[in-house]
């Protein structure tokens, strides 16, 4: 690997101007990925983690969004770029599989048409060879009968089966980038665990990097690298996915793994929220964003109404955490007081 | 002829100058004059742009559909003007402009009716070498088998009634489709093909009107189709139908078995006509005006949307003419509601009315008419001018006169009654706003009653029983005469015996034995002159009575044809008389 | 799919009887309950002469006589087998089917209406082409570039279009176009296309415009807001997400799913139409449909008020039926069975 990496994310920041005021969906983000990798970002709804991707991809919406910052993916910078450059990019270098394969696929055209426009954009070849590619990808994801399925509409499949197409239709011209938006949500159980096992399997295959979008810590055990907790616009905290997951720093963090449903904890009904709603992301909430919903803000000597924290390394390597409560005290508390509580449930 | 009104013709806008037309039934027969300066009223009593020009189309349209192309059952005003071009009657009125059109000529005749029995017995001379479109001579017979097929109501329910009313028709003959081989001499006799005879039930001095109607336009019975006629009337006169598409166009090409000879004032112009049917009203206006068309064949005048523009355009208002149309706007006293049943309660009426406030309902002197006080209109022969209940210097009534006839009545403080009127007619309306105003000034309450028009005369005002019942003591109402005479015009308003219990009578309240008498004595009267003071008298007796509160005498306002010559109004139709013009 | 359409055109075939029956009792049980008498019903068929005798028989020969039912079975057979109709010096036949003679005319309905069709066809194809085009074009574009001033100004001249009243538009139409500037035809000068292509054309041209203006109107207000609403679909941001073009993304995938509900309305609009557009017919004295109702029912003539109205039915209905079978066409995901 050279020195560069392949996706650099600068200082992003997307805001909305709105009637009542500016909206600032991401708020100075900054992350590395490399290929083969895979990148969590989890959040609450209105975390800005959405926009972020759609921000990579270059799809939000051009007309009244105020975009700053940085987006190098090997070795081009996206945000100034002319948007015909992105458009090339989209769906070629870079991808992305939506959240709800229903209402994200074309309900008037066949999968196979939606996949054989999607290569046949960036590829000049004919319909016949592209339908062929098409048939190929959809056994790829292991839709049964491809041939047959190909001229099948989106509402004639299962679910699952729609979740695959639409990998299908993102993965069909070997994108270096991959980005899941919530790929699961709209799927059972089971076949939650069967997608994540493909995309998990593709990437490896295709050796892209990967960024899963997710509220669903459980999505990003399963597949990420490394963790981006999102909170209000902005990173709350970074690093490694066994970091995030055995020694997370962050009170928000600790709340998003208590809130998170696990098969090996058959006690669903003893899930803890976090208390509170998100914020509203034309007024923040002064000082430390997540202060109004932190049981831990007393700690912090009132520091957290006031003086917004900076994202500082902490305990581990490469992990990163925007808090006011010192490392030390922050280890003590995950675990004396937050892990025993967790493996109780 | 009847202009039979629709709610249009109420709009229609008068420019009045003056009386323009022939007064006092004395004959003006010093030749009219000509003009070709374009100004307002320029073809009323002469002739605009005399030409002889020959060739050229001349175009015409109807706002609604032509009542029928059938001589036998057309039963319009305009259609019995235009109907000249492609049939000849027995008589017809003079093509001139001014009070001659209003006198009876020989078409297909030789000559004027003759009796010798004092009015029962009529008999006309066939003009010989009159020919239809075919080339076959038009004899008697001809004539004769068109009078009766009229009579049959059942296949031409809508056409005048008079022939079978005075002919003395076998009892139960229902015309030559159904009263098959019945013989019809007692009738109609044709001692030879150039000669017929009508024979009447009772006298009729005014006959000759009746060998004017269409319904003695000849029909080849070989050719005749009952109801289906209409789609191919067989010509007599200078053109006849080359296309005709029913309820959309049709065009008349030159006859070429009309003979100039044998034809006394045609002067066939034009080579061809074209008429449009079920044209938008306001359309018709704006291609007068543009000089796309050439005539409103209906003739009862401009739209009020264009009135506005007319009037108040110098030049455009050059550009047309304010012809009389021998109808009056009035209001009916119904006797036998109370208490007008009282003559003076009546007389109340008449002198409380505000004559100007009616005028101003039917669009004012310009728009309306000339403000009314006789039943006959100024253009009917018989007119005498007077005025029993002068309204104040003012025309705004005579409050004075009025109360003194309410004690003669014994209501010295007024009375409650109702007003009826045609409610889609917003003219009638105001009348009848009006006349509750004016009338209230002397303590008569009026209320208003709009009745559908539709069922005005069968259900509501002309229906007596209704009319009691419910009080309708005045009833607002106009009429138009089927031709400009006497007995044309008085006959259906003033006759009690017309009145029928199950309601349709025109005569919504002239209930007096003595007009009765006077009226047949006058129909008997074979004596123009006499005949004609006699329609004045009965005229002053209605108003005597007090049965009838005239309002307007009606004039409309016609655009002038830009492109046409020898144009002039026919007060026998009271528009522009289609068998003169020519095209420039 | 066959017996859905048998089906849905059995249920229009009992949907016309009732139509039919309900304009039978509007213009016969109606009056019939209100007081009118056979003979006031027949007054209304005969001149203003007509003695009480002629009356008496104009009703018995339109059958006012006969019971309501009767009448209507009359009427109703005569569609299926027939009629013979007396016109004086014979009788004529009227050859299935046969929606009965007019009381005023007294010729057969059926060839009326088959020959005003073509006039309000005419009309009715040639504004639809009109407003189809310029009403979509204007509403995407104006969609596209919302909020900018040509989406205003398009809007507003809209909102005119859909406002302004056809008596309006036509007769200043008419006063400006074909009497001040002398571009288009006058009034009432419809040649029909056989005859005439050029002048069919030209005598249509400001008719289409004039109908076309108002319907334009409401189609580009309509594919905004359908195009607006799509646009913000998710499908169309996986169709960005794919690399495609913004036009393939707004025609392809947008416009084709912002047109899609339109085309309900257009099959509604183009099927009443067809029954006739009645305030351009009648402003432009144009022989169609439209104004043969307005003639008819001005007339109270109720045999061709019943035989428009049975064909202008008819067509909403045979509309709605295409309109129907297209969507299953146009949206895969409406399946009939």
């Amino acid at each position: 690997m050279a020195a560069e990496p392949f996706l650099e994310v600068k200082d992003l920041k997307i805001s909305f101007p709105t009637d009542d005021g500016l909206v600032k969906s991401v708020d100075g983000l900054s992350f590395r990925l490399e290929r083969g990798k895979t990148l969590g970002i989890v959040g609450e709804s209105g975390s800005g983690k959405s926009v972020t991707s759609l921000g990579i991809l270059g799809l939000h919406n051009k007309r009244n969004a105020q975009v700053s910052g940085q987006i190098w993916l090997d070795g081009e910078e996206l945000v100034s770029a002319a948007p015909e450059t992105v458009r090339a990019l989209r769906g070629a270098k870079m991808a992305m599989i939506f959240q709800d394969p229903l209402s994200s696929m074309h309900p008037f055209y066949t999968v196979g048409h939606q996949i054989i426009e999607a290569y046949r954009v960036h590829h000049k070849v004919s319909k016949q060879v592209a339908r062929k590619h098409a048939i190929d990808m959809l056994g790829r994801v292991g839709i049964p009968q491809p041939e047959r399925r190909v001229d099948d509409y989106p509402h004639q499949f299962s679910g699952g089966m729609r979740q695959r197409a639409m990998i299908a239709m993102a993965l069909v011209n070997d994108p270096q980038l991959l980005i899941a938006d919530e790929p699961t949500t709209a799927l059972d159980v089971t076949v939650q665990a069967q997608i994540l096992d493909l995309m998990h399997d593709l990437q490896e295959e295709f050796n892209s990097a990967l960024i899963v979008i997710t509220h669903d810590l459980g999505v990003v055990a399963e597949l990420a690298d490394d963790v981006l907790v999102m909170y209000g616009g902005r990173c709350v905290e970074y690093g490694s996915a066994r970091t995030i997951f055995e020694e997370p720093e962050h009170p928000y963090t600790w709340g998003l793994l208590g809130s998170m449903p696990r098969i090996d904890r058959p006690n669903l009904d003893r899930l803890v929220p976090i208390p509170g709603l998100p914020p509203s992301l034309i007024n923040l909430p002064s000082g430390c964003a997540f202060h109004p919903r932190c049981a831990y803000e007393p700690r912090t000597g009132g520091l957290g109404t006031t003086l917004t924290p900076e994202l500082t390394p902490a305990g581990q390597p490469g992990h990163l955490v925007r808090c006011h409560i010192p490392t030390a005290e922050r280890q003590r508390i995950w675990r004396e007081e937050v892990k025993p509580k967790l493996e109780a449930q | 002829m009847i202009q039979r009104t629709r709610v249009l013709v109420a709009a229609t806008a008068a420019l009045a100058l003056g009386l323009t037309a022939a007064c006092g039934g004395g004959k003006d027969d010093s030749s009219s004059g000509s003009s070709s300066k374009a100004e307002f009223n320029a073809a009323l009593d002469k002739v605009f742009n005399p030409s002889e020009k020959k060739g050229g189309t001349i175009r015409l349209a109807n706002s609604g559909d032509w009542d029928t192309l059938d001589p036998g059952e057309t039963y319009y005003g305009y259609s019995w003007d235009f109907l000249r071009l492609y049939g000849r009657s027995l008589l017809t009125f003079k093509a001139s402009p001014g009070a001659a059109g209003n006198e009876l000529t020989p078409d297909l005749a030789e000559g004027l009716g003759e009796t010798n029995d004092n009015g029962k017995t009529w008999t006309y001379k066939i003009r010989k070498g009159v020919k239809f479109e075919d080339g076959t001579e038009v004899k008697a017979a001809d004539v004769k088998y068109a009078v009766l097929r009229s009579i049959d109501k059942e296949t031409f329910p809508n056409g005048p009634a008079y022939f079978e009313q005075f002919l003395n028709l076998p009892a139960g003959y229902k015309g030559p489709y159904k009263s098959k081989d019945v013989n019809t001499d007692q009738a109609i006799s044709t001692p030879d093909d150039s000669t017929i005879v009508f024979h009447l039930k009772q006298a009729f001095g005014g006959f000759d009107y009746m060998a004017a109607l269409p319904q003695t336009v000849p029909v080849p019975q070989a050719k005749d189709t009952g109801a289906k006629y209409k789609e191919h009337v067989i010509s007599t006169g200078p053109y006849m139908f080359d296309q005709n598409n029913l309820g959309k166009n049709f065009t008349l090409k030159r006859n070429p078995n009309w003979d100039q000879a044998t034809d006394p004032f045609r002067k066939a112009l034009p080579d061809s006509f074209e008429v449009s049917l079920n044209v938008n009203a306001d359309d018709i206006d704006n291609r007068l005006l543009s000089g796309d068309l050439d005539i409103d064949v209906v003739g009862t005048g401009v739209q009020p949307a264009t009135l506005g523009r007319v009037v108040g355009d110098p030049t455009a208002k050059a550009g047309t003419d304010n012809a009389s149309q021998s109808r009056l706007w009035y209001t009916s006293i119904v006797g036998t509601v109370k208490p007008l049943d009282n003559l003076d309660c009546r007389k109340a009426i008449q002198y409380a009315a505000d004559r100007t406030g009616y005028q101003t309902a039917y669009g004012g002197p310009l728009a309306g008419g000339d403000i009314a006080t006789t039943v006959l209109p100024p253009t009917i022969p018989g007119y005498q001018k007077f005025d029993l209940y002068p309204a104040g210097p003012d025309n705004t009534g005579d409050l004075t006169k009025a109360k003194e006839a309410l004690a003669a009545c014994g209501q010295p403080n007024g009375f409650s009654t109702n007003i009826a009127y045609r409610a889609e007619r917003p003219k009638e309306k105001a009348t009848a706003e009006s006349l509750q105003q004016s009338l209230a000034r002397v303590g008569i309450k009026l209320t208003l009653k709009p009745f559908p028009q539709g069922d005005y005369f069968s259900q509501y005002a002309g229906n007596p029983p209704y009319v009691k019942a419910n009080n309708l003591g005045l009833t607002v109402n106009g009429w138009g005469a089927d031709w400009n005479d006497g007995f044309g015009f008085l006959s259906q308003i003033v006759d009690s015996r017309v009145i029928r219990e199950t309601g349709g009578s025109s005569n919504t309240s002239v209930r007096d034995p003595e007009i009765d008498k006077m009226l047949d004595a006058a129909v008997s009267n074979t004596d123009v002159k006499a005949r004609e003071a006699q329609w004045g008298a009965i005229d002053k007796k209605v108003m005597e009575d007090a049965f009838i509160l005239p309002g307007v005498y009606s004039k409309a306002l016609l655009i002038r044809p830009k492109k046409l010559t020898n144009v002039y109004v026919n007060p026998a139709y009271a528009m522009y008389d289609y068998v003169a013009l020519g095209v420039a | 799919m066959i017996t859905y359409i048998i089906r849905r055109l059995l249920a229009a075939v009992v949907l016309l009887f009732i139509v039919s029956a309900a304009v039978f009792a509007i213009f016969y049980l109606v009056p019939r309950l209100v007081g009118a008498t056979p003979e006031t019903l027949a007054t209304r068929y005969v001149g203003r002469a007509a003695t009480p005798e002629t009356v008496n028989l104009i009703a018995h020969k339109l059958g006012f006589y006969d019971p309501i039912w009767v009448q209507y079975g009359r009427w109703v057979k005569g569609i299926f087998f027939g009629a013979e109709y007396d016109y004086g010096s014979g009788t004529e036949h009227c050859p299935a089917p046969c929606f009965g003679y007019s009381f005023i005319t007294r010729q057969p309905v059926w060839p009326d209406l088959l020959d005003r069709l073509p006039v309000t066809l005419s009309l009715a194809v040639g504004a639809a082409v009109l407003w189809v085009f310029f009403g979509v074009s204007t509403g995407v574009v104006s969609a596209l570039r919302r909020g900018s001033l040509l989406d205003r100004t398009a809007m507003g001249v809209s909102l005119a279009g859909v406002s302004l009243p056809i008596f309006f538009t036509g007769l200043v139409g008419l006063l400006v176009f074909s009497y001040k500037l002398g571009w288009t035809a006058p009034g009432g000068s419809y040649t029909p296309f056989t005859e005439n292509p050029a002048d069919w054309f030209y005598a249509l041209l400001l008719p289409w415009i004039v109908l076309a203006f108002q319907f334009s109107a409401q189609y580009a207000r309509l594919t905004r807001a359908g195009m607006l609403e799509t646009l913000g679909e998710d499908y169309i941001r996986t169709a960005r997400a794919k690399g495609l073009p913004e036009r393939s993304v707004n025609v392809q995938h947008g416009l084709r799913a912002a047109l899609t509900p339109l085309l309900t309305i257009f099959g509604l609009d183009f099927g009443l139409l067809l029954g006739g557009a009645v305030l351009t017919e009648q402003v432009f004295s144009l022989p169609g449909l439209g104004k043969y109702a307005v003639d008819a029912i001005t007339n109270n003539d109720l045999p061709k008020v019943l035989g428009v109205t049975m064909m202008a039915a008819a067509f909403v209905v045979v509309a709605n039926l295409i309109v129907d079978l297209l969507y299953a066409v146009v949206d895969p995901r409406v399946r009939i069975s």
